[in-house]
């Protein structure tokens, strides 16, 4: 019952506000999904503090039953979903009392608020699934609720293109998802959770053959699942829509682009630790896309202006950590980071948008400047924010980075090196921007118009106490949740599987000093070349631009992802697709189809018309000439 | 010869209806004001009483005046069919003549004379009782054409229709008298035996055939089927509206009766020989009727197309055969009266500032003046265009079933197309009436019978799928008792 008012409250929330939003008004809205959510986040609560029972499965009822292929609704109730619940939950509720007061100005506000809820309930239904099918409904609904909310201010023409992009973005990760979930049915003859990990060990060093070529069965389904997960969570090659789904409001930033959704790859990849285990290949890729897409991430959010952009490539970079974790064989880590990210990414985004706010708008940080004095609470709340990114010493980044740093360090993984060393510098990268984006933003002199300067403001209440309690969540989170790394790994009570081999956890206690302090060599570095290059010396990075200038526009184009894709993808198949439509649909579907058969009718309706010329000689001939034929087909023909 | 004189009771709704035409004949000419005015709810409740004695007759089949006169299920079908579409005919006609300053009592008196006629063709027994029959409709439908006498159009048209038909009945004659030279009779029952019997039945003599083709053409002819439909298009248009409107039911239903008749009694055995002619009458109509009604800017002429069009469906179902076949086409046939009339109410109640407009574009906008009359069309033109559920779609379901049933599939389809290419010029008559720029509004005018008529029409054309058991039973009996 518990469970169920977790997850179903958010529904029925979006139900409420949705389809009777314009009925009940804005407040009334507002107050529905905010109190059902509140619901949901405090029963999250009471189940992460109750757990610690076996994993258990609360049925609801069996959706289809085809021949062997079962497919039920159950909740899933363990470790690893409870985190995600309490994280979701929670979070989003948080988001929910802030949008109160970001969006008090919309037009429609309920559209909004139960655009929120209805996210929050597919994230639910992905994390609690208990079969791939379950998790594939989630998956798609977080997806619905993402295009949605990118495209909220829907006559933004952006704001759509930004919609559409992440909704197709995510298709192609989707389709690897959905081949995946085929894969395993194909092996496994279920998608239950329970009757694939049971039979994994079994099916390690088993070869699957398709088109010919044979695989490794475990790691082509690992790789399939992989790249479910990276176009969710924005990795390398699918990263391109995460920046652009920053058109969206900024709580939807936070909840959706920050906090939860993105993360559900990771979450994936975590839930299936039993396979991926047995699937060593798999893993190595895990690792090399999670830390090379840490890098990537890291070196474009140096050279970002917008406030929002900055933090969704810092957002990119920190789930390449988070899935670096995981390939390594620390996936514990992984979700210990993304539980804390959670708190201060969210955090980081909501200061983001009490700024921008404040500001009347404005995400450019080269219109910012020296905002600290006017909005202390966001100044002091972002600075944390930032500390727990970068990892400062006792903040909640502090413990999960270092975590994984320490795990690339001792794993026994192929690429586990290239990945310490990539992590590392994006370490070092994380901290030049984060000071970067706090110097630009709060500190030195305004370069905001004067205008915008008279306006600035605090955020109301209802804006900066979840900022506050958030704040506090960035700071102590780390400590609660270090019982998730512990090396016996009881917490998870099996939730996820670690081989016998795979020692990583209790190794990272191991690790020498220098690795063990690496990070904090790279954090002092970091802040320091970000103060000395916009507090000490402000001309700096000018100059280092101009030096540098092939660099500087390699980062600012984004490693040309966009024009790449622009050229391979999207060009051809414009192309294509106008070819076709002029070519066959215009040319030969319409052309000999309706427009043909049109055109023949009214020259046949013409020529009908034209033999009725008004003249009785010709109407008498016409009726002769008639039994003439008749007569004719009769004698001659009929009768041979 | 004394005995058949003596029992009239087989026809006793005819010898009914010729004694009133007498009788209202001489009321006509003594009552010379306001003649219209009394002798056409006498002409409607002459033919309503005619009606009743049909149904009440004994169907025995029974034979009058020596044999060449039979009354069966069949023909009392028809008969009722006849009857009422012709009362409800005159009944519409006398509030658009007496605006059009045409208002003379010979109107329905010429209407009940040709509506006789009808009643002996369906009961015809011989060439002869039917040329008598024919011939009796036929002079009284030329004269009602050319009514308007002051209006060249309409004279146009009269003159017309007499030509024509003058040369379709020289065809028919001439078919008969080769038919009877071949034969030696002119009796259906005899002419049906002689088949049977003797060394000749396995083929027809050549002369015979010849003579039926010309038969067949001539009575193509009053069914207005492709070849001879030449003359429908311009008498639609020209010959004053309730003429138009009463030339588009009644004698229809007659002359498919009259094919029907001919066709399965006499020559029923020969179904092969006159099959292939039926066949390719029917191909044609459907085809022009489709696609000459495209582009047509008159109301009156679309209809006739329309005709043309709906007579090539139910020549289908003779080519079809058996009782299947027999029965589409009667159902269809009664089902296309009421569309017919109902349509052509409507025309009637398109008159603006004083004048009858016919103009397709006269509609547009009607919804919006009219809303009742617009929904009146609207279903008459579904129907017409054959789109479930209205009854239209029904009749050609039934016609094309048997087709299918019969192994014609090719000529189904050729149905299906054509009823597609149909369906565009219907429709767009609702467009226009829903979708365009309203025109100026029509006269409001009190015709309640017109209204009436119409809005009955609609009724029963969209409620037929309710109740379809009355029509289909009949029909059923009528078709059983062509062929026994």
């Amino acid at each position: 019952m518990l469970y169920v008012l977790l997850v179903f409250s958010p529904l029925l929330g979006a139900v409420i506000a949705g389809l009777f939003g314009r009925l009940i008004g804005d407040r009334a809205s507002q107050l529905v999904t905010c109190g059902l959510m509140g619901v949901s986040a405090l029963a999250s609560i009471v189940a992460l503090v109750g757990l610690g029972e076996e994993p258990f499965k609360v049925p609801l009822f069996t959706w289809m039953a085809v021949e062997g292929f079962i497919a039920e609704w159950s909740l899933r109730i363990d470790a690893l979903s409870v985190v995600m619940m309490f994280v979701v939950s929670c979070i989003s509720f948080l988001i929910h009392v802030y949008s109160i007061g970001y969006m008090a100005h919309d037009a429609s506000i309920p559209r909004f608020f139960a655009y929120l809820s209805f996210f929050t309930f597919a994230m639910l239904m992905l994390v609690t699934s208990d079969n791939l099918l379950q998790l594939y409904f989630g998956w798609e609904g977080v997806g619905v609720a993402s295009y949605l909310l990118i495209g909220f201010w829907y006559t933004r023409p952006s704001a759509c293109a930004a919609a559409i992009k992440a909704f197709i973005v995510n298709r192609v990760g989707d389709f690897g998802l959905a081949l995946g979930i085929a894969a395993t049915w194909f092996v496994f003859d279920s998608i239950q959770y329970d009757v694939i990990f049971a039979n994994t060990a079994k099916l390690a060093d088993t070869e699957l053959l398709v088109f010919g070529a044979s695989f490794d069965t475990l790691t082509l389904i690992g790789i399939l699942l992989f790249i479910g997960a990276m176009g969710k969570s924005a990795q390398l090659g699918l990263h391109t829509w995460l920046p652009d789904a920053m058109e969206g409001p900024t709580p939807v930033s936070a909840l959706i682009h920050a906090a939860t959704m993105v993360t559900a790859g990771v979450f994936l990849v975590a839930r299936f630790s039993p396979l991926y285990e047995f699937a060593p290949t798999a893993l190595a890729l895990v690792t090399f896309i999670g830390a090379s897409t840490a890098l990537f991430a890291a070196t474009v959010g140096l050279v970002q202006n917008d406030i929002k952009r900055v933090i969704a490539y810092s957002t990119c970079s920190q789930l390449g950590y988070m899935f670096a974790a995981a390939g390594v064989g620390a996936y514990a880590a992984g979700i210990f980071h993304l539980y804390t990210h959670a708190f201060f990414k969210a955090l980081l985004f909501l200061g983001a948008g009490s700024v921008i706010h404040a500001m009347s708008d404005e995400q450019d940080m080269r219109k910012m400047g020296g905002l600290w004095r006017k909005l202390p609470i966001t100044y002091a709340v972002m600075w944390i924010g930032s500390l727990a990114l970068v990892g400062f010493p006792g903040t909640a980044g502090f413990f999960s980075k270092d975590a994984i740093i320490e795990a690339a360090w001792v794993s026994p993984n192929a690429l586990s090196g290239y990945a310490f060393w990539l992590l590392l510098l994006a370490a070092v990268l994380t901290a030049f921007y984060s000071g970067r984006l706090m110097f630009l933003t709060f500190h030195g002199d305004s370069r905001a118009s004067r205008e915008v300067r008279e306006h600035v403001h605090e955020s109301p209440p209802v804006m900066t106490v979840p900022l506050l309690i958030l704040a506090a969540g960035a700071v102590l989170a780390g400590w609660f949740g270090l019982v998730m790394i512990a090396p016996e790994g009881e917490f998870w009570g099996g939730a996820i599987f670690t081989a016998p081999i795979n020692t990583v956890l209790e190794e990272i206690e191991t690790v020498p000093a220098i690795v063990k302090y690496a990070p904090l060599g790279a954090l002092i570095l970091g802040l320091g070349l970000a103060w000395l290059f916009y507090v000490a010396v402000p001309g700096l990075p000018d100059r280092i631009v101009a030096a540098l200038r092939p660099v500087h526009t390699f980062l600012t184009h984004k490693w040309y992802f966009d024009e790449l894709y622009d050229a391979l993808f999207v060009r051809p198949a414009v192309s294509l697709g106008r070819t076709l439509w002029r070519g066959f649909d215009l040319g030969v579907i319409d052309r000999f189809g309706p427009d043909g058969v049109a055109t023949v009718t009214l020259a046949s309706a013409r020529r009908a018309i034209r033999l009725q010329t008004g003249y009785v000689y010709h109407y008498a001939f016409a009726m002769l000439i008639g039994l003439v034929v008749l007569l004719s087909w009769y004698l001659f023909i009929l009768r041979g | 010869m004394n005995a058949a004189m003596i029992d009239l009771a087989p026809a006793l709704p005819e010898v009914f209806l010729f004694v009133a035409g007498l009788v209202l004949l001489f009321l006509g000419v003594f009552r010379e004001r306001d003649g219209l005015s009394v002798v056409n709810p006498l002409v409607v409740l002459a033919l309503l009483v005619a009606v009743v004695l049909t149904i009440g007759a004994d169907k025995g089949p029974v034979l009058a005046f020596d044999g060449h006169f039979v009354f069966d299920d069949f023909a009392a079908f028809l008969k009722v069919l006849i009857y009422v579409t012709a009362a409800l005919g005159v009944m519409m006609a006398p509030a658009y003549l007496a605006d059009a300053r045409m208002g003379r009592f010979e109107f329905p008196l010429l209407a009940l004379f040709a509506t006789l006629g009808m009643g002996m063709m369906v009961s015809a027994n011989s060439f002869l009782a039917l040329y008598m029959g024919l011939e009796l409709q036929s002079l009284s439908l030329y004269v009602m054409a050319a009514f308007q006498r002051d209006s060249t159009r309409a004279s146009e048209a009269g003159l017309k229709y007499f030509v024509l038909g003058a040369l379709a009945s020289g065809m028919l004659l001439y078919g008969i008298s080769l038919v009877y030279g071949f034969t030696g009779t002119l009796s259906f029952d005899l002419l049906a035996r002689s088949f049977l019997v003797g060394e000749g039945a396995a083929a027809l003599p050549a002369g015979a055939v010849v003579g039926l083709v010309f038969v067949i053409a001539g009575l193509a002819f009053k069914l207005s089927a492709v070849p001879f439909h030449m003359w429908t298009p311009d008498v639609y248009e020209g010959a004053p509206t309730p003429v138009t409107a009463f030339f588009a039911a009644a004698p229809k239903v007659a002359a498919m009766g009259l094919v029907l008749r001919l066709l399965f009694q006499p020559f029923g055995d020969w179904a092969g020989q006159w099959q292939q002619v039926i066949i390719l009458v029917s191909v044609a109509s459907m085809i022009l009727g489709a696609f000459a009604a495209i582009g047509q800017t008159n109301i009156k002429r679309l209809m006739a197309y329309s005709a043309i069009g709906h007579v090539g469906y139910a020549l289908v179902g003779i080519a079809a055969g058996g009782v299947a076949g027999v029965n589409a086409v009667l159902v269809y046939m009664a089902i296309y009266v009421v569309m017919t009339l109902g349509t052509f109410a409507c025309i009637l109640l398109m008159r603006r500032h004083g004048r009858y407009v016919e103009g397709i574009a006269d509609l547009a906008g009607l919804s919006r003046h009219q809303p009742g009359m617009a929904l009146i069309l609207g279903i008459l033109m579904f129907s017409l265009a054959g789109i479930p559920p209205a009854a239209g779609f029904f009749g050609k379901l039934y016609v094309f079933l048997a087709a299918v049933d019969a192994g014609l599939v090719w000529l189904a389809l050729v149905g299906v197309l054509t009823s597609v290419v149909g369906a565009y010029y219907y429709l767009r008559i609702v467009k226009i009436m829903y979708f365009d720029e309203p025109a100026e509004a029509f006269d409001t005018m009190a015709r309640p019978e017109l209204q009436g008529i119409a809005a009955v029409a609609a009724v029963l054309v969209a409620g037929f799928l309710l109740l379809p058991g009355p029509l289909l039973s009949s029909a059923e009996a009528a078709a059983r008792a062509l062929l026994p």
